[in-house]
């Protein structure tokens, strides 16, 4: 990836100021093309470490809905991204599961956590 | 050991179901067999569901003689099958003198068929008659005796019933195949199973030509008459109180418009002849010109109510008649070819027409003493007061499951479609009606695939939109590469 | 048959209907809701996606999470709730100014509520391939975006490998980065108007990250493949006219819809419930009552909002305003509010005078810089800078009594808001 210029497009308001990012000799980002400050530390990042928060479901056994939603508990660096997916497909964990719980801990050494975005009830064995 | 029949029908739509009741009635094995997965699944299903008026056609024709005899039989068909039918009536609106003579020309024609109750009106008549017709009418024809049917229900209740009285049907059959063995044919499938029969009858539709060439009969071609209908919303201003036709070409009878037996309107068919046998595609040409025709007889037809369109093909065949005849070639083989309108109006008497024709090529007709016209009748949720839904409900509680929110289906209903061998979403859709409302399934085919799963047992990767592979989902979460896919990514 | 008495039934419990009958409920009034899934929630739980409740919560929520919230205040609250029951029909009492609702479910038969007022919060539904006539064959493959969410979401299946998805409204955008994240391959993503339907965060997160193709001023103008899909013809559009010399094929197996939702009235118009056929929403007054007395409308079956949060804030309020009814307070007299120019629409329909009155407007314009104007009897009585609008975005504005001059003025008491 050629990191010395990108153009993106600043998400940090509805406006949506078109970037142009850079590396100068010195090594910092240079941003144009913001109409505030905020666009500055937008385009810095995006640069630098673009993170994501990461949402996906993963299965659930004896559960009144087959599969639980979970979010990354904050941003994730984006190349962590995949690895952090096809691991999630391939879990399970049994129902009753709790709204907030903890289902991966400090994902590629970053502290992020995952955690369930919802709860989901036992089936009952009749 | 191949199984042998009595009769082979082939060819599961409108005519070959009715054909297969009717000879349900009497001592005989018969099969009917589909080259789809579901029966009505050729060009039956994508028909207008109209039953013919009687007056269209010149009374030399088979085909007049067969659609009057056909549409007197209907209602006692709805009594004994449950399928939706009214006669609702047609109208055939001028809006010129000349057109006027033309349909003048057409009601001397019904009055020489003997269609039930034809009559000319003047323009308040016939503005009294619908209220919603364009104002520049100048009056036109009124035959009472017309209707309005769901097309592919009739096809499933006639199956139903011959099944009911012995009769097997064999889907995804297609015959590839056949060899007279000199007193029964033996006719092989795409899979290169058999079955033995002393009669064809070739019902085919749209392949009556090439089922006839492996027999070695006649020879003809069968060329499709493309036609495009848009349905629009139950709730459409444009729903009319008859079936609105327009005073017709030499093509066809023209872009109608129809309020359909369950309640919604819909506009077609368009008529272009075509090559392709396969050929189901919509187009914006011909969406102009169904519209274009369609407002000129009802302003109030709008672009806004379409909910979905289709394309049905009629078999056409040269002359401009029904082929149902015995072959003069092959022994023991009946054409019924060329089978466009008015073949749904016409099928009853057609099974009866087919009969006669075994009849009197020597096949023995002993009535079955225990022949059973009627099928069960599955209620319909919506069609219930809620003090009747209440205590059904109380028998079966799937009832009170109500699947599909815009036709209001209820999962029972749903269920009894699976159990009567349609397990594909769109005969579902055709026996229940869920996924053809105003939301096209957007809402409820996530819970049929569910039902469809537990009723049959098929996995979610076996399910299809209408058999072959027409697969509704193509994987699980985790049975794809993720990493792959988003590697790539900046 | 189950008969029950309530001063409320809420129908639908989606974000909607959960706000407006904790409103009720907090007010000491007495709520039935029906809801026809099984578990309260809506469309929230399909979206797993983070993004709401910024406003509401003050912090950033998935769906399910924002659901569930919403459903614990609920459930500490006395109101009766039915789930898996689909209110079917809907008829004014006999006697009085009641209504009765029934309501079908497997476990309880017909439930049959009479009450006093009625709460409308049933959501809305997708555009399909009918609504914007895409020709071609009809091959399975062909899905909305949202049928699609439910099933990659809540089900676990994947409709298909290869993906086109039509419109670029917020819907489709998150299912292109859903479908690249379950291992699907998305191939194009097809606006027909000049400028994206959808916020530009989710431009950027989930297309761009992915460097997902969006072909703007583009229709899909066939779709072919006999059994499934297996590839669409995509257009551009030339001064509003589709340029068939450049048409090019992609190939792919799946086509998904995200061309726009419809607020879903069909129950409501079984009371009578007089429609906008701007909105396919009722018509409202000021507080949000529909034609017939005692029924009323919130949330996405009034108009499609872009933010769950406005839809609470609106559902609240709605709450409000049926409790107040149910008081015996009656609305002075109302005047219309009309949509002027670049305004799709505005709601509610009308505006009281003697109160402060809450809008919603939905621009139909990109533009920076852009001011909302308030014109009464031809004066502009109110101005406001708005930094940016597009028809993404809806624009909220609150009118007090000081806005709307001194009660004694006369002439054409219309308002109309615009944008120039």
């Amino acid at each position: 990836m050629d990191n010395t210029k990108r153009e993106m497009v600043c998400i940090a308001c509805p406006v949506g100021c078109h970037l142009t990012v850079s590396t100068a000799e010195d090594g910092s980002v240079v941003v144009e093309g913001n109409r505030c400050q905020r666009g500055v530390e937008y385009g810095r990042e995006e640069l630098l470490a673009p993170k994501r928060v990461v949402t996906a479901t993963l299965a659930v056994s004896r559960g009144k809905s087959p599969r639980v939603p979970v979010k990354t508990d904050a941003p994730l660096l984006k190349a962590f991204i995949p690895g952090l997916l096809d691991q999630v497909y391939n879990m399970e964990i049994a129902a009753p599961v709790a709204l907030g719980m903890v289902v991966l801990e400090n994902i590629g050494g970053t502290g992020v956590r995952l955690v369930t975005t919802r709860s989901v009830l036992e089936v009952r064995a009749i | 050991m191949n199984t042998h029949y009595d009769v082979v029908v082939i060819g599961a739509g409108v005519c070959g179901a009715a054909i297969a009741r009717r000879l349900s009635a009497y001592e005989l094995k018969v099969a009917l067999v589909e080259k789809e997965v579901d029966v009505s699944f050729g060009v039956s299903k994508a028909n207008s569901g109209i039953v013919h008026g009687g007056f269209h056609h010149s009374t030399k024709s088979l085909k007049s003689k067969l659609e009057v005899q056909g549409n007197r039989m209907f209602d006692q068909l709805k009594e004994e099958l449950h399928f939706p039918f009214e006669r609702c009536g047609i109208l055939v609106v001028a809006f010129s003198t000349e057109e006027m003579r033309t349909v003048e020309q057409l009601y001397r024609q019904g009055v020489a068929n003997r269609a039930v109750g034809i009559e000319l009106c003047n323009r308040e008549r016939i503005l009294m008659l619908e209220p919603k017709l364009n104002n520049d009418v100048v009056g036109g024809l009124f035959a009472p005796a017309g209707g309005i049917i769901e097309p592919y229900r009739l096809v499933f209740s006639l199956v139903e019933c011959a099944q009911q009285n012995g009769v097997e049907v064999l889907l995804n059959w297609e015959v590839s195949s056949a060899v007279d063995q000199g007193s029964y044919y033996t006719l092989k499938n795409q899979k290169g199973e058999t079955i033995e029969a002393d009669y064809v009858v070739n019902a085919a539709g749209l392949y009556t030509d090439r089922i006839s060439a492996l027999f070695g009969a006649e020879e003809y071609k069968i060329v499709p008459r493309k036609g495009e209908e848009f349905l629009m919303d139950r709730n459409a201003k444009a729903y009319t109180r008859r079936v609105i036709f327009p005073v017709p070409d030499p093509l066809s009878k023209g872009t109608l418009v129809i309020p359909t037996v369950e309640g919604t309107t819909m506009i077609g068919p368009t008529a272009e002849m075509i090559e392709d046998k396969e050929d189901t595609t919509t187009t914006r040409d011909n969406f102009e010109k169904a519209f274009y025709s369609a407002r000129r007889l009802v302003p109030a037809v709008s672009e806004r109510d379409i909910i979905t369109s289709f394309t049905g093909l009629r078999p056409t065949i040269a002359g401009d008649d029904f082929y149902i005849d015995y072959s003069r070639k092959v022994p023991r083989f009946i054409h019924v070819a060329g089978i466009q309108s008015p073949g749904l109006t016409a099928s009853p008497a057609i099974g009866e027409y087919v009969k006669h024709l075994l009849k009197k090529r020597g096949i023995r007709l002993v009535e079955k003493p225990d022949w059973k016209p009627s099928i069960a009748e599955v209620p319909r949720i919506r069609e219930l007061s809620p003090f009747d839904a209440d205590q059904l409900i109380a028998t079966d509680p799937s009832y009170g499951e109500i699947v599909c929110r815009c036709e209001n289906i209820s999962e029972k209903e749903i269920v009894e479609a699976i159990r009567r061998g349609h397990v594909t979403l769109d005969g579902i859709k055709f026996y229940t009606r869920a996924q053809m409302g105003r939301c096209q399934g957007g809402f409820c085919t996530y819970k049929i695939l569910k039902i469809l799963q537990r009723e049959t047992g098929m996995t979610i990767d076996e399910i299809t939109k209408r058999g072959k592979d027409s697969f509704v989902v193509t994987s699980r979460i985790g049975e794809l590469a993720v990493g792959a896919t988003v590697e790539g990514a900046v | 048959m189950r008969q029950e008495h309530y001063d409320v039934a809420v129908i639908g419990g989606g974000s909607a209907g959960m706000a407006a009958a904790i409103s009720l409920a907090q007010r000491g009034k007495s709520v039935v809701l029906f809801e026809r899934e099984e578990v309260l929630g809506g469309i929230l739980l399909q979206c797993i996606h983070n993004g709401f409740g910024l406003h509401h919560f003050k912090e950033e929520l998935t769906g399910p999470e924002y659901a569930e919230r919403v459903s614990k205040t609920l459930e500490e609250l006395p109101v009766t709730v039915f789930v898996g029951s689909t209110v079917m029909h809907m008829e004014e009492a006999h006697a009085g100014e009641g209504k009765i609702v029934y309501a079908y479910s497997r476990e309880h038969g017909i439930v049959m509520a009479e009450v006093r007022a009625v709460v409308l919060a049933m959501g809305c539904r997708e555009r399909n391939r009918g609504n914007i006539g895409t020709p071609g064959t009809r091959p399975a493959g062909v899905y909305t975006a949202g049928l699609a969410q439910r099933l990659v979401n809540v089900e676990g299946y994947i409709p298909g490998k290869e993906v086109v998805i039509v419109g670029s409204g917020d819907i489709g955008l998150i299912m292109a980065r859903r479908m690249t994240w379950v291992g699907a391959k998305v191939k194009a993503v097809v606006e027909i108007q000049p400028y994206p339907a959808g916020l530009t965060r989710n431009i950027v997160q989930c297309l761009n990250d992915f460097s997902i193709p969006l072909y703007l001023s583009h229709i899909v103008s066939e779709i072919h493949g006999k059994n499934r899909v297996e590839a669409v013809t995509i257009t551009p559009m030339v001064d509003g006219m589709p340029d068939t010399q450049r048409s090019f094929r992609v190939d792919c197996d799946t086509v998904l819809l995200s061309v726009g939702l419809v607020p879903d009235n069909e129950v409501s118009k079984k009371l009578g419930v007089q429609l906008n056929p701007e909105t396919n929403g009722a018509l409202v007054d000021s507080r949000l009552m529909t034609n017939v007395p005692g029924v009323f409308a919130c949330g996405n079956v009034l108009h499609v909002h872009d933010l769950v949060d406005f839809v609470t804030e609106e559902s609240t309020r709605c709450g409000e305003y049926v409790a107040e009814y149910l008081d015996g307070v009656r609305p002075a007299a109302q005047h219309r509010v009309v949509a002027g120019s670049n305004v799709k629409y505005v709601l509610p329909n009308w505006y009281d005078r003697s109160h402060d009155n809450r809008f919603y407007l939905r621009p139909m314009v990109v533009k920076n810089r852009a001011e909302l104007q308030v014109r009464l009897d031809g004066h502009v009585i109110k101005t406001k800078v708005l930094k940016h609008v597009q028809p993404s975005e809806m624009i909220a504005l609150a009118l007090d009594e000081k806005d709307l001059g001194d009660g004694a003025a006369q002439g054409d008491l219309r308002l109309e808001i615009a944008i120039v």
